[in-house]
């Protein structure tokens, strides 16, 4: 199964009933920060363009507030497609995504070490 | 034994290219009490039917089977082919090879196979066919319409004016209906009341006309043709005769705080009111539920100051009998509510309106006699934002699932009116799409834009927050890529329509069938728009669907000559396919008259020879012929078997499974 179809399957969402009224994106709290915003986010599962997608820091900034999932007058809920993006990216075997170098550099006092070590386990796939 | 000719159509390929139509009638040919069977590239052409026509003089024929498209095409076609050439038209079975085989079957072999059984059948069934003559019943030629918006007056207008007495049934005390709370009318902008009043008032002048206002329907029986109708005329505790609608009473109630339903709440009027200046009748009506006299005996100014002395607190709800032989639903439309989109903060700030209740607010006769000022400080708004699709196109439980097609339109106007007259104010208007079909009505939409310099924006409206007196609007731009943050006086929201309230029950006193959104539904969607498929109800306006002033009008007219088609007739053919109990089967337990959805079916004590010269009376099912619709609820339900329907009897059917089964 490839990315787009897992994102598809774990979120639950159908891109095609999205009617692009952009109601999502005018509820988003966090659109200043976004480099692709909610309704896009609809738009590129739905065409596949999803490496855009799944290398954006804006998928993060998502809050998870659920604005545009309470909303949409369609009921695609874009939030939970962000959330299945995340899950694919992450999930991503070969990708190493935190390196053992760089974790002496983002270590800080305050972090529990658990949570460095955790962190380490679940991004160093 | 039956001397049965079979005739196979082609349909062109529609069947010809899927059912080896030679083999077909071929094989039915084999089967007893078949004396002709051929095919032919169209049965229905005249070369087709006159080929049936003169096989059946021919062969002296007693039954027919056409294996065809399905009955609802052709049936009647082939039944008056059969009753030229001198057959009884219900010795004629449609075997439907084309919907029901040649269209869903790929395979030619079982599509073929499939025919011939379908054709078997057929043969079957006319072999226990017996001749049916169909009886007639007479038509009462008067009309009612029920609803007096624009709608039911035009239909009302239309039927009087072919010489036909209609009558029109409002609930409320007026007639006129959404109209007359519309300010102007696109794309032409004239006045809503300038045009509407005079039909108001041509409609109570007709002497064609009799106009029930403040009255509902209670009670709908009978059939096409002859409808029994029991109409509740509600008490307005003023007598109609005497009433001179002066108003005096209007302005001395001292109940000031009734919220005036005309303006939508905008502003109030007195317990005892007249809707509008312009109401017909021009009558007033006390409000029970906010009259002091009648809720607590004490008051009485009203009957003071009537000099006419029509003040009748006494009054009780009358009903009044009436005979008709159609009825025309025209009950219209409401707003839908928007308690459930409160984003729009649409509970929490009176400066959010509806388009309806902006509507009041731009009208010369409304709560600001037409200065737009906000609701809540009476000033005037500097920035509107209009947001389209409010309830509209929703999948998501809150709203509708349909375009309520009116609002691109009404925005439009509004956002147009809104620049006219204050040429100062930023309009807004948030849209998913701009649809505009009709006449006249894209090149209004561009002049808004154009001429009128309204801010079109592609996308919705997110949230609106009321905050120091500003409405906060986030909303997305997404054509420009942008998320919008304005500072907004007034919002008016575009809210979905619906059908009234009243139209499901009065479709269950009418029998007549709606869909999921409680909108009326018409015989055939594309070649019989305006009538119900129940025989004798006919639909105007709204009620069937959403649709502006202009196709209300046309609809409401297209209705009134299916009406008037209707009474022209002195008596209708019945369909001879009724129910017929055999009485010595019949064991009176009433199940049949239970289900009968007509009210077909009566019960009677009947004698009865018994043994040894003794009479004994038993309690036996009739059924009135003229009524019965041919369901057959009743044969189903009878436990004894003793019911049955003519042309589709037990046997028959038997008789056709068998057939099938074979």
């Amino acid at each position: 199964m490839n990315d787009l179809e897992t994102i598809r399957r774990i979120s639950g969402v159908n891109p095609r009933r999205c009617m692009k009224c952009g109601k999502c994106t005018a509820s988003c709290p966090a659109y200043d920060q976004m480099e692709y915003h909610p309704h896009q986010f609809v738009d590129m599962v739905e065409t596949g363009h999803i490496d855009e997608l799944l290398h954006s820091k804006g998928i993060y900034t998502c809050l998870s507030c659920f604005a545009c999932v309470e909303r949409c007058p369609r009921s695609v809920e874009p939030a939970k497609l962000i959330e299945a993006v995340r899950v694919v990216f992450l999930r991503r075997v070969g990708e190493e995504h935190l390196h053992p170098e760089a974790v002496a550099a983002l270590a800080d006092p305050e972090i529990p070490q658990q949570a460095v070590t955790s962190a380490f386990r679940k991004y160093r796939k | 034994m039956q001397r049965i000719g079979v005739f196979v159509c082609w349909c062109g390929s529609n069947i010809a290219a899927t059912v080896d139509v030679e083999q077909v009638s071929r094989a039915l040919g084999k089967e007893p009490g078949v004396v002709f069977s051929t095919n032919y590239q169209y049965m229905c052409s005249q070369a087709g039917q006159d080929l049936i026509a003169n096989t059946i003089r021919d062969y002296a024929l007693t039954g027919v089977v056409i294996c065809s498209c399905s009955p609802r095409m052709h049936e009647a076609t082939f039944r008056k082919t059969c009753s030229r050439a001198g057959l009884n038209p219900y010795m004629v079975e449609i075997a439907n090879i084309r919907e029901q085989c040649s269209w869903i079957h790929k395979e030619k072999a079982t599509a073929t196979e499939k025919a011939i059984i379908l054709g078997r059948a057929a043969i079957a069934k006319v072999q226990l066919n017996a001749p049916l003559v169909a009886g007639t019943s007479p038509v009462k030629k008067r009309a009612l319409v029920i609803g007096g918006g624009i709608a039911g007056i035009q239909t009302a207008l239309d039927i009087a004016e072919a010489g036909f007495d209609v009558d029109i049934v409002e609930k409320k005390p007026t007639i006129g209906g959404k109209m007359t709370q519309i300010d102007k009318t696109f794309p032409t902008l004239d006045c809503a009341a300038c045009i509407l009043t005079p039909k108001m008032v041509d409609a109570a002048q007709n002497e064609k006309i009799h106009i029930y206002a403040y009255s509902e329907i209670e009670k709908i029986s009978g059939f096409v043709g002859n409808f029994r109708v029991t109409i509740r005329k509600k008490a307005r505790y003023v007598d109609e005769a005497k009433c001179t609608g002066c108003g005096l009473c209007t302005e001395k109630c001292p109940q000031k705080k009734v919220p005036n339903e005309f303006n939508l709440g905008l502003d109030t009027r007195r317990a005892i009111y007249i809707p509008f200046a312009q109401a017909v009748p021009k009558l007033a009506t006390i409000d029970a539920n906010y009259c002091t006299m009648l809720k607590t005996g004490k008051c009485g100014v009203c009957s003071k100051v009537c000099t006419a002395g029509a003040i009748d607190y006494k009054q009780k709800d009358t009903f009044v009998e009436e005979e008709y032989g159609a009825i025309v639903a025209a009950t219209g439309f409401e707003p839908i509510k928007l308690d459930k989109y409160d984003e729009f903060a649409y509970s929490q700030s009176p400066d959010v309106v509806t388009s309806l209740e902006f509507e009041r607010l731009m009208n010369a006769a409304g709560p600001t006699g037409g200065v737009l000022l906000r609701p809540s400080d009476k000033t005037h708004p500097k920035t509107i934002v209009f947001v389209q699709c409010v309830g509209s196109r929703c999948a998501d439980g809150r709203g509708k699932s349909y375009c309520s097609k009116i609002c691109c339109m009404y925005t439009a106007k509004h956002a147009m009116l809104c620049r006219e007259k204050y040429p100062d104010t930023d309009v807004y208007v948030f849209y998913i799409d701009v649809r505009t079909p009709g006449k006249n009505f894209d090149e209004f939409y561009r002049r808004a834009v154009e001429e009128y310099g309204v801010h079109y924006v592609k996308g919705m409206v997110g949230k609106v927050v009321p905050q120091d007196g500003k409405l906060k609007v986030q909303a997305s731009d997404l054509l420009g890529g942008r998320q919008l943050h304005i500072d907004a006086d007034m919002v008016v929201l575009a809210a979905a329509i619906e059908p009234d309230k009243s139209a499901r029950p009065l479709a269950t006193m009418l029998t007549a069938s709606m869909d999921t959104n409680d909108f009326f539904t018409e015989a055939h969607p594309k070649l019989r728009p305006v009538e119900s498929p129940t025989a004798g109800i006919f639909l105007s306006g709204t009620c069937q669907g959403p649709k502006d002033i202009p196709e209300t009008v046309a609809q409401a007219s297209a209705a009134a000559a299916k009406v008037i088609g209707l009474l022209a007739k002195d008596s209708l053919t019945c369909n001879p396919c009724t129910a017929q109990p055999d009485e010595q089967m019949c064991n009176g337990c009433s199940s049949c008259e239970k289900v009968c959805p007509y009210g077909a079916i009566t019960y009677a004590d009947k004698e009865f020879r018994g043994p040894n010269r003794t009479t004994l009376v038993r309690r036996v099912a009739q059924v009135n012929p003229a009524v019965c619709q041919g369901c057959g609820a009743c044969t189903v339900a009878c436990p004894s078997g003793a019911m049955d329907l003519k042309g589709f009897s037990n046997a028959q059917i038997l008789a056709e499974v068998d057939a099938i089964c074979r």
